[in-house]
């Protein structure tokens, strides 16, 4: 049984209990990466590229591991995942990051 | 099916438990000292250090620990027991409701025992009434013999992948725990016929790696919870088979409760645990002298067995339902409320009264028990009791 059997149809909503895996045992490793966060988001950050002098405070803070470290040390925001909390926003110390509304 | 002729032994309540153990062929044993269930884990850890019994024994730091490795040490596959009381259940507690949520099946002895304060070591139910809404499923012998066998049945229900449930066997504190009675035991072979090694739905494999205990949020928490639900209504039903097969080699018949000439009395006193043979004995001698009051025994209190409960009491003419715990500020004991609404959904009108007895081990003697019959009958005579509830004996 794959990650993405599991989770899809529990994210479009199409299943009932029998489904489910008994006493919510989880079958596969890794079924996190197919539950999009992304979407719970109001909010997400906004990088802008001229103010960002490469600290990757963001990097460290993000508690999602939503920051993206490149191999030139600059960042990209995984909107796959970010579930726009702000706190790249408050530690970045240039105030290169923004929120901005979704 | 020709049985071998079966010795009698004598034997007290927790030695009882933990032959049964043995003879189970557990893997795994982990438990905290606790009276008056410490017999039971003083003798298996006897039975495992003089090689009688094959079985990793762990003594952990406390009751919560003691659970939480019975829950790893099932799900990596092993036959699991563990027994506890009173103070140490309530420690449990938590892991308690993890257990049977994560379907994970193992079979506990409760040593029912009063809860502090003040502090008391005696009998009672409260100790594993707080446990009620687990989804254990909650077993109650009235005597040796049956603690011995329900030990049996309870590893077997627990097991049967239409349950996959913990089992509690719940034996009265000293009444049956350290009470010497007579006992007939099955033999090892007829054991291990009836429990063959565990064969698990699913285990922790290093090779195919699985999440246990994981985090449900509101999108699948209630079909999670549906699931015990429906697992927990299951095993009621898978009770009577698993019990049948049992008969078959021990000759000795389960069911939902024991009942003594319940189905056509006038009066009936449900109850649970060893108060039933009290009961018996006066009821048999008001059956002589042409009073007809019956008994029941409730063997399974989880499941609820309603069905077959609504079937028994459809002609009675009162019930007096017998608690040895109290919901404090409730409307009675816990027996008793479940008793009211079986009675009430299923539109039986028969008077019903509650009678709380026996807290913290007081002693029920057999000249009380005739009197709580002599009473259910007086209700029966004039169709109503004149309170809901009553305190035996207590000095109000």
């Amino acid at each position: 049984m794959s990650a993405k059997k599991i989770v899809e149809p529990i994210v479009k909503g199409q299943f009932t209990y029998r489904d489910l895996p008994i006493g919510a045992m989880i079958p596969v490793p890794a079924t996190s990466l197919e539950y999009k966060t992304g979407v719970w988001r109001t909010r997400q950050p906004k990088i802008d590229y001229g103010k960002c002098i490469k600290c990757l405070l963001c990097w460290v803070f993000c508690p999602d591991a939503a920051i993206k470290r490149l191999d030139d040390d600059s960042v990209k925001v995984d909107y796959e995942y970010c579930k726009g909390c702000g706190v790249c926003e408050t530690v970045c110390p240039v105030k290169a990051i923004s929120m901005e509304e979704v | 099916m020709a049985r071998q002729a079966q010795e009698r032994i004598a034997i007290m309540g927790d030695e009882a438990v933990a032959l049964a153990v043995k003879q189970s062929n557990v893997d795994v044993i982990a438990a905290y000292p606790i009276t008056p269930q410490t017999i039971i884990v003083e003798r298996l850890s006897e039975y495992v250090a003089n090689g009688e019994l094959d079985a990793a024994f762990i003594q952990a730091e406390s009751e919560h620990s003691a659970l939480s490795i019975c829950v790893g040490a099932s799900l990596a596959g092993a036959r699991v027991f563990t027994s506890t009381a009173s103070q140490g259940l309530a420690l449990m507690h938590e892991i308690v409701y993890a257990t049977s949520s994560m379907r994970v099946p193992m079979v506990m002895a409760i040593a029912n025992r009063s809860l502090n304060a003040p502090l008391n070591i005696h009998c009672e139910h409260g100790d594993v009434m707080p446990e009620r809404d687990s989804g254990w499923v909650h077993l109650f012998a009235t005597n040796v013999q049956e603690a011995y066998d329900l030990t049996f049945i309870a590893f077997k229900l627990s097991e049967h992948p239409d349950a996959q449930l913990p089992v509690s066997v719940n034996l009265d504190a000293f009444i049956l725990t350290h009470s010497v009675e007579p006992l007939t035991p099955i033999s090892d072979d007829d054991a291990s016929k009836f429990l063959p090694p565990r064969q698990p739905l699913y285990s922790i494999d290093f090779d195919n790696p699985a999440t246990f205990g994981t985090m449900a949020l509101p999108d699948t928490y209630m079909e999670f919870k549906y699931q015990l639900k429906e697992a927990a209504e299951r095993a009621g039903q898978v009770y009577p088979k698993v019990a049948e097969e049992y008969a078959r080699i021990s000759g000795r018949r389960y069911w939902y409760f024991n009942s003594y000439m319940a189905d056509d009395a006038d009066a009936v006193v449900l109850v649970l645990g060893s108060t039933y043979g009290t009961l018996k004995a006066a009821a048999r001698r008001l059956r002589e002298s042409g009073l007809k009051v019956g008994v029941i025994g409730l063997t399974m209190f989880r499941p609820f067995p309603e069905k077959q409960l609504v079937e028994l009491l459809k002609n009675a003419k009162s019930l007096i339902v017998m608690d040895r715990a109290y919901s404090y500020g409730g409307l009675g004991g816990p027996l008793y409320m479940e008793t009211l609404a079986m009675l009430y959904r299923n539109g039986l009108r028969v008077p019903a009264m509650n009678v709380v007895y026996g807290l913290g081990g007081r002693d029920f003697r057999l000249d009380e028990a005739e009197s709580v019959l002599k009473m259910a009958l007086d209700g029966a005579r004039r169709g109503r009791f004149d309170e809901h509830v009553i305190w035996w004996g207590v000095r109000a």
